[in-house]
């Protein structure tokens, strides 16, 4: 295999050396069997430790008083009444908690500045304006209704292509410039002019992606304390970043980060949106130092819903596909409008993580992005599963299908005609990012051997027969993993970069008592996957010992050291990288100790299963329980030097496995999202075009995520996203009225799919490409389903109402939504 | 505000307390009583993780008062497993892996509890009626569906 590379980005020395110690293998014990997870049995008992779990000794509650205006002055509070209430400990405004609080923290540059309450002006409904410190919540929620606000109202903006040319008061942000552009740049990746003028044809589309968001059953929440005389503050927290938000959060509180002991608690569901829940520890923090006891501080549903700050993508794209008239994509270029509400704490690192796979599988040879990042009276912007770019990979598939449909081509055989081939990897885009391996054609192939295409077919023209309408949608998509951090920052201004972090590793201790169990200390929580199950196997391979011989624990951060997160599927490759590199150094020094005690050199022992032996003599060997407790208890029967010192550990921090800096002058962006899975979709749905519901009749997904550690775990993974996958394409909307009123504000409204709206089976198909970058060549795949389900989905429905010429051009496509589809086409 | 004494079983213990007549079940049950394993994901009523059994019939113990629980037996995810075991039901949820992080899991479990007790050999589609009325925000619920499943077969004896 050769690397590909396009002609703007120089071949020689581009791509780092791989690290890969463990290359992939056709046979392993423990990798990719399926093992029942080792979370399970605490969290089916109610022992999980969730944060709502846990009660401090005059632990005191908070509750927090939310804005009802879109847009508004704070004219005037009115405390007293709250204050005055039995049993209530604090009441603080916006104004006085920023006497002892800065503002919140971001990736954004020039930053936006928020603060945990609001002061002096709210800026979208749910904005917090103040909060309240009582015996319970009970108490706490009642002051609040004491509360007196006098609001100014002010113009509100909630259409993005309005804000763009919003002026006075209808500005946010009037500090950061004269409208509501919070950024606006073009981005040119290889020669897209020349490549318009070859083309022979130009499919113009403009696409508009609804707003939805993760909403995971379990809120946001942290309970802070905080020690006068040290200056320490300690938080619980549900937060997955712990070692990033730990420096976010400090700024805000003034404090040095070493006065943060971030203890994680098991999380009940992230999909992206607990990243960083820097708001809510600042909260809390900032509340317990004020009213010296310990607070707790957890969102209600609404407190989340309206102002959790992690709304997903909100994007309105106008795309232009350059073809020639086989069907040969050439190059993409587009304007894409992104409305990221009232705040702007990532910036536009949704459109960086976005760009690391901008051409999908297909060979486009230059791209063109004109990002215009605007600010409306909404809840701000964050992750959901996908971080934006699961919205370019439904761009692409729209575009793809409007070709196909232009070119009168078969929709898959558009696809297989453009598809990065096998054997031109490493392939370099033309953002710059790599995608390390792949085999796009067999991952299509699997798909349509599993869903039987023609009988598909032949089921949908029975129906269309019957005057029912049915429809086949595909998509063929990029699921990237493991980010690097650059993609935080390499879209800012390069003038104005802000925090140019290059660091995004993943440590563990791994640890062999004397018993012989294997303690492995995550420096990362659980945040919903299986971080315990996904170590497990790992270590199991590494030492060839039973899984019931290894137990995980987790670090709090002034414990643990240098780790990321989980986060853009990065956590299994790294902590893979991780426990190898440990492994590496416990497994030398059990050797060491284990010649010592049969009297054989080191190189002519090997692991068995739960053993060490010397190679050859099958009855000559020791168990690893034996090997550790001589390690640990018998250092005057061992050699000096601290090669035998007692014990067996090791701390080991891996890096990120293949990363590069951006071109100065950002004509790319370097290697920063290169461990690049794939899927194929598949769909048939019938649409009801008296009521606009869809049925999903049948669903195959197959995925490509390298080598595979645990089957059953990835499977669950690919259902469950594509559920949230079906909930944004088919159901969930934030929808904010004219006023800037969150109309959706509750699940009975804001509608994630349940049980009946799933298709009576989702049909789930591997294939493994390993990398030849990570450990075993395991790739990410926790985000998946959700970058696929909607381009599928989308044609699927398309192709269903054919009879009526619709084009499925916006999400969700609600009942209502299709309705109108269908009326328009009545009219044509 | 005035406190009102009521009495209850909760997972077989007898229980007497005097509380507040907003006092929500959920909370007591979380606060008052420690029990920590049902859980509460939407405060009105939609999304079912609160899920306990009052008498034997599944209600939302966010939208219940702890004073409507009165005189009444009330069962939570607390009390399924038995002298240090997983039940049957816990059992399949393992095995099938009908979890990921497992916020909405004591709803599921109580709801399936509720519908194995009336009915020892469900069909799927009564399973996924069942199902149907709680979220799950990770799983796609198909496996749910095969856990109950799967612990039907185990609470006949069946091995397979």
């Amino acid at each position: 295999m050769t690397a590909t590379f396009p002609k703007h980005i120089p071949a020689e020395g581009y791509i780092p050396p791989s690290r890969q110690q463990e290359p992939a293998r056709k046979q392993y014990k423990y990798i990719g069997q399926n093992l029942k997870r080792v979370e399970d049995p605490r969290l089916l008992t109610g022992h999980g430790q969730y944060i709502d779990d846990i009660v401090l000794p005059g632990m005191a509650h908070a509750a927090v008083l939310r804005s009802d205006r879109a847009h508004a002055r704070i004219k005037r509070i009115d405390t007293s009444k709250a204050k005055a209430l039995a049993g209530v400990y604090l009441v603080l405004t916006g104004a006085e908690a920023k006497e002892m609080t800065g503002a919140t923290a971001q990736f954004a540059s020039p930053p936006v500045v928020q603060y945990c309450l609001a002061v002096d002006r709210v800026r979208h409904v749910g904005e917090a304006v103040a909060a309240v410190v009582a015996e319970n919540r009970y108490i706490a929620e009642d002051a609040c209704d004491l509360i007196e606000v006098e609001y100014q109202d002010l113009p509100v903006v909630v259409d993005p292509e309005a804000a763009m040319t919003s002026t006075g008061d209808a500005v946010l942000h009037p500090e950061r410039g004269p409208n509501n552009i919070a950024q606006q740049r073009t981005f040119t990746f290889g020669p897209v002019k020349e490549d318009f003028a070859k083309a022979e044809v130009v499919v113009k589309r403009t696409l508009r992606w609804g707003r939805s968001g993760a909403q995971p059953l379990e809120t946001v929440g942290c309970i802070a304390s905080y020690e006068p005389g040290s200056g320490k503050f300690t938080m619980y927290t549900n937060s997955s970043f712990l070692n990033y938000v730990g420096w976010l959060v400090g700024a805000s509180l003034g404090v040095s980060a070493s006065k943060l002991n971030l203890i994680p608690v098991v999380t009940g569901g992230s999909f992206g949106s607990k990243i960083f829940t820097h708001k809510v520890m600042t909260l809390a923090g900032t509340l317990a130092r004020a009213a010296g006891r310990p607070v707790k501080y957890l969102e209600d549903r609404l407190d989340n819903i309206t102002s959790c700050d992690n709304h997903g993508s909100d994007r309105l794209y106008r795309c232009e596909l350059a073809l020639k008239r086989d069907g040969t994509m050439l190059s993409l270029r587009f304007q894409v409008i992104d409305d990221y509400g009232a705040y702007f704490q990532f910036g536009v690192g949704t459109h960086g993580n976005s760009l690391c796979q901008i051409v999908g599988p297909y060979r486009i040879n230059s791209i063109q992005m004109e990002l215009i990042a605007v600010l409306t009276n909404k809840c701000q912007q964050g992750a959901y599963r996908g971080f934006g770019s699961e919205v370019t990979n439904w761009m692409l598939e729209r575009m793809a299908d409007a070709a196909a449909d232009e070119l009168k081509m078969d929709p898959i055989e558009l696809r297989r005609k453009n598809m990065i081939q096998p054997d031109q990897f490493p392939y370099v885009i033309p953002s710059g990012n790599v995608y390390d391996s792949g085999n796009y054609p067999s991952v299509l192939e699997e798909a349509l051997r599993i869903a039987d295409l023609p009988k598909w077919k032949k089921l949908r023209d029975e129906a269309r027969a019957q005057g029912r309408c049915v429809g086949i949608g595909v998509a063929t998509c990029q699921e990237r993993s493991v980010f690097s951090a650059t993609e935080f920052w390499s879209l800012n201004g390069t003038e104005n970069p802000g925090f140019t972090l290059t660091s995004s590793p993943e440590s563990t201790q791994l640890r062999i008592d004397p018993t012989g169990t294997i303690h492995v200390t995550l420096g990362s929580p659980f945040w919903g996957n299986s971080p315990e199950t996904m170590a497990t196997q790992i270590v199991a391979e590494q030492f060839q010992v039973d899984p019931a011989q290894v137990n995980i624990v987790y670090a709090d951060t002034q414990s643990g050291f240098n780790s990321t997160g989980p986060g853009g599927s990065r956590f299994t490759v790294m902590i893979a990288g991780a426990i190898v590199g440990a492994a590496k150094q416990v497994k030398d020094k059990l050797l060491r100790v284990a010649g010592h005690m049969m009297e054989a050199d080191a190189g002519d022992l090997e692991f068995r299963v739960g053993k060490i032996g010397v190679k050859g003599v099958p009855q000559k060997e020791k168990t690893i329980g034996e090997v550790a407790l001589f390690a640990h208890y018998f250092r005057l029967n061992l050699p000096e030097g601290d090669a035998f010192a007692s014990g067996l550990d090791a701390n080991y921090v891996y890096d990120h496995p293949l990363t590069t800096m951006p071109a100065a002058d950002r004509s790319h962006l370097g290697i920063f999202y290169p461990i690049m899975g794939h899927m194929c979709h598949l769909a048939l749905v019938e649409v009801d075009p008296k009521t606009g519901k869809v049925a999903i009749l049948d669903y195959v997904a197959v995925h490509d995520a390298g080598t595979v550690v645990n089957p059953m775990t990835l499977a669950g993974h690919i259902r469950g996203g594509t559920a949230q996958g079906i909930g944004t394409a088919l159901y969930e909307k934030f929808h904010y009225d004219e006023s800037g009123q969150l109309v959706t504000g509750t699940f009975a409204d804001y509608l994630i799919p349940t049980l009946a709206e799933m298709p009576a089976a989702i049909r789930v198909g591997h294939v493994e490409t390993p990398s030849p970058f990570t450990e075993y060549g395991i790739k990410g795949g926790g985000e998946g389903g959700r970058m696929g389900a909607p381009g599928a989905l989308s044609r699927a429905i398309e192709d269903a109402l054919s009879q009526y010429g619709v084009r499925c051009d916006e999400l969700p496509l609600t009942p209502r939504k299709v309705r109108e589809l269908v009326r328009a086409g009545e009219k044509r | 505000m005035a406190l009102i004494p009521i009495s209850l079983k909760v997972n077989g213990t007898r229980f007497e307390r005097a509380v507040e007549p907003r006092r929500l079940l959920s909370d007591f049950l979380r606060e008052d009583l420690a029990l920590k394993a049902t859980h509460v994901g939407c405060e009105h009523g939609v999304c079912g993780v609160c899920t306990v059994l009052v008498d034997g019939q599944a209600v939302r113990s966010c939208l219940s008062f702890a004073v409507q629980a009165d005189g009444c037996e009330v069962r939570t995810a607390d009390g399924l497993a038995q002298g240090g075991k997983l039940s049957a039901l816990q059992q399949a949820f393992w095995e099938k892996h009908g979890l990921q992080c497992g916020f909405c899991t004591p709803g599921m479990l109580m709801l399936a509890t509720e519908l194995l007790e009336r009915n020892a050999r469900p069909t799927k589609a009564q399973i996924e009626e069942a199902i149907s009325s709680n979220l799950c925000r990770c799983t796609g619920y198909y496996n749910i569906v095969e856990s109950v499943q799967r612990a039907a077969e185990l609470m006949q004896g069946g091995a397979k």
